[in-house]
């Protein structure tokens, strides 16, 4: 195999620090939205006690499971030996760490006692997914941990098919976790099953991968670094396949919700009229997330870049709006706690629940993901994680 | 030693006798209905644990339940000093400990009222699904939570099928009780007023409240004790447990619905 030069970004640049500072900006307002919120309480938030995770949530769970997916290319690389996606590992898992560090950011942020962090550190319940998601998440850092060390310093290169391995099957456990929080809950109908579980591996393939895609495509481009359409294009294809699997999952899911009596309700709600909630199911999970992509990256136009990238954008816009939908909106339809009759009361038994994201938890979710760009940012200065150069000669000596 | 012969064979005076014997029968007297009462009330000492011979419970007789009714809702609220959500700023994140439900059948239109809240699983889902251990069922199954470990994560809230629970979103004001903490940030759930039933009151504020509006929809007690008033009901009414194909093994039984 062709050896391959890895080169720290220079980052003295003028836009490498005005990226910088514009991330630390978002870091910086996400802070003030999270310290308003905890000195008032939740009460200054469009959260109540009907829908009790807002969209803190829905970044959180996206960065978390975009996380994951971030580390494929690497688990590619060193798992199934992809000689091709080697140079492309270190990046790999470097945003895999930033992602996951955001996400559970926003996550401690966005409780009620935030300041109780370490009692969730100290007191565990093991019949609880979210203890399981604790020991998850950390382990994630550990494995991710050691297999980008394993990648940087030629010392230890040997284990790192091993530490590669390891790290594969605990993400695939990881995000297993993931869906399971949802998976494990038996009081909302459209949570209860074990779908969720595979159905957010898949997801985390497609919004890790575009996620990746397009921090690739912005630091080759703006380091000036020739980026080769021999990697956009295997990647790009790659990318289609894992956006028509989340496609597939979620069809079945629905097909099956809807052949039970018991599901129309919720599922006439997700699908025909739950408002807000079937619009963004409907534009923004499914045209959005998954058909526009696939008619993108499966024709012409998914052979120039921009629209790769274009792809690659909408495939996160359409993950956010699949989150919203899973979270709020399985929290929206009422609890069915009485079969057949109409409920009534002041706590909004029986009523379909609004919910109308205040500015802080906007902020408070866009500072989850400035942090993980920050990271990454910071992440390409101090270490060697890109190559020097991907042009297609390069790329096509590593195959040979 | 001789003193002591001289004060053992000196015959106690009479008045001296009589003073002893209505002391003591003073003191009996007034310490019996106190231990009566302890027994009746299983009242029991704070350094004892709570015991799982004992089963709270409660039954509510939909059939007697006052239409427009709000008594039991007033009395949880002043007993545990949460503010009412008429009175509240936020309605929406108002907490209710419990709650008036109205329920209609669309085809025949028969109405029922019962009031909602925590049900006190055997099986709660709010237990499992707690991280740091803070929801927890009590040996005699009463489900609390811990205000010194909840985290405000909602997770339990997610798991309810009951929507018992409620979130504290804003400071709390002084209508607070000192023997029920509270605060912001952490979730809490009717407690089928612990701090009465360990003090041996034996009973609750909605009950109370019920009973003394005259519709006696409620009773409190001992569901393990075969001879409990609210045993022999239950073994005469016909209940049902709401969302009984969950199997969770419900502390409230409802009859009538």
């Amino acid at each position: 195999m062709a050896s391959i030069t890895f080169r720290e970004v220079e980052g003295s640049s003028l836009k490498y620090w005005l990226l910088f500072g514009g991330l630390g900006l978002f870091v910086l307002f996400g802070a003030l939205a999270w310290n308003y919120m905890h000195h008032h309480g939740h009460v200054v938030t469009g959260m109540d006690n009907q829908i009790v995770w807002g969209l803190p949530h829905v970044f959180a769970v996206f960065l978390i499971v975009a996380a994951s997916g971030a580390l494929n290319v690497a688990s590619i690389a060193s798992v199934f030996n992809q000689k091709m996606y080697k140079p492309l590992a270190p990046l790999s898992a470097v945003l895999a760490l930033a992602l996951m560090l955001g996400g559970l950011l926003v996550l401690v942020l966005d409780l009620g006692r935030s300041d109780r962090l370490i009692v969730a550190m100290t007191h565990f319940n093991f019949k609880s997914m979210f203890t399981w998601n604790v020991f998850l998440y950390s382990g994630f850092f550990g494995l991710v941990g050691i297999y980008l060390w394993t990648m940087l310093d030629r010392s230890v290169a040997p284990y790192s098919k091993a530490a590669g391995t390891a790290a594969f099957i605990w993400r695939l456990i990881l995000t297993t976790g993931t869906g399971s929080l949802f998976g494990f809950l038996i009081a909302r109908e459209l949570y209860g099953t074990s779908m969720l579980a595979p159905m957010f591996i898949i997801m985390s393939f497609a919004y890790g991968l575009a996620v990746y895609l397009m921090v690739l495509a912005a630091a080759y481009a703006w380091t000036g670094r020739a980026l080769g359409d021999a990697v956009m294009l295997r990647l790009k294809g790659l990318l289609a396949v894992f956006v028509a699997a989340v496609l597939y999952f979620t069809v079945v899911y629905h097909l099956t919700s809807l052949y039970f009596a018991k599901m129309e309700g919720v599922e006439a709600f997700i699908l025909r009229d739950g408002g807000i909630i079937t619009t963004l199911f409907w534009v923004g999970q499914i045209i959005i997330g998954c058909v526009l992509p696939l008619l993108i990256l499966l024709t012409a136009l998914g052979k120039q870049r921009t629209w790769i990238m274009v792809a690659c954008a909408l495939i996160i816009l359409g993950g956010m709006a699949q989150m919203y939908v899973t979270i709020i909106g399985a929290q929206a339809f009422p609890l069915d706690m009485f079969p057949g009759l109409i409920e009534k009361s002041s706590f909004a038994d029986g009523q379909v629940h609004s919910y109308a994201p205040s500015v802080p938890e906007f902020f408070l979710g866009l500072g989850g993901v400035a942090i993980a760009l920050l990271a990454t940012t910071f992440g390409v200065k101090v270490l060697r994680l890109l190559p020097a150069t991907l042009d297609d000669a390069t790329v096509a000596k590593l195959e040979h | 030693m001789s003193e002591d012969k001289s004060i053992e064979n000196t015959p106690s005076s009479p008045e001296r006798r009589r003073f002893v014997g209505l002391a003591a029968s003073a003191a009996g007297l007034s310490l019996a209905p106190g231990i009566m009462l302890m027994e009746v009330a299983h009242g029991r000492p704070e350094e004892q644990a709570a015991s799982s011979a004992v089963r709270w419970g409660m039954l509510v007789d939909a059939t007697k339940c006052g239409t427009g009714c709000n008594d039991c809702v007033s009395a949880c609220s002043t007993e545990n000093g949460w503010t009412p959500v008429a009175e509240s700023q936020h309605k929406n994140q108002a907490p209710q400990w419990i709650r008036k439900l109205e329920l209609q059948d669309p085809l025949t239109q028969f109405e029922t009222n019962l009031p909602m809240m925590c049900q006190h699983c055997a099986d709660a889902p709010c237990v499992d699904v707690c991280p740091t251990g803070a929801s927890f069922k009590r040996a005699d199954g009463i489900v609390l939570v811990n205000r010194h470990t909840c985290i405000g994560c909602r997770y339990c809230m997610m798991a309810c099928p009951y929507k018992a629970r409620s979130l504290v979103h804003e400071p709390l004001n002084d209508t607070q009780k000192a023997d029920v903490p509270r605060g912001m940030g952490c979730v809490e759930s009717c407690t089928l007023c612990v701090q009465k039933i360990d003090r041996g009151d034996g009973t609750t504020a909605c009950v109370e409240a019920c009973t003394a509006s005259g519709h006696n929809a409620l009773l409190f007690g001992d569901m393990n004790d075969p001879e409990s008033e609210i045993s022999k009901r239950l073994r005469e009414l016909p209940t049902k447990q709401v969302r009984a194909d969950l199997n969770l093994n419900l502390g409230v039984r409802y009859h009538g619905i």
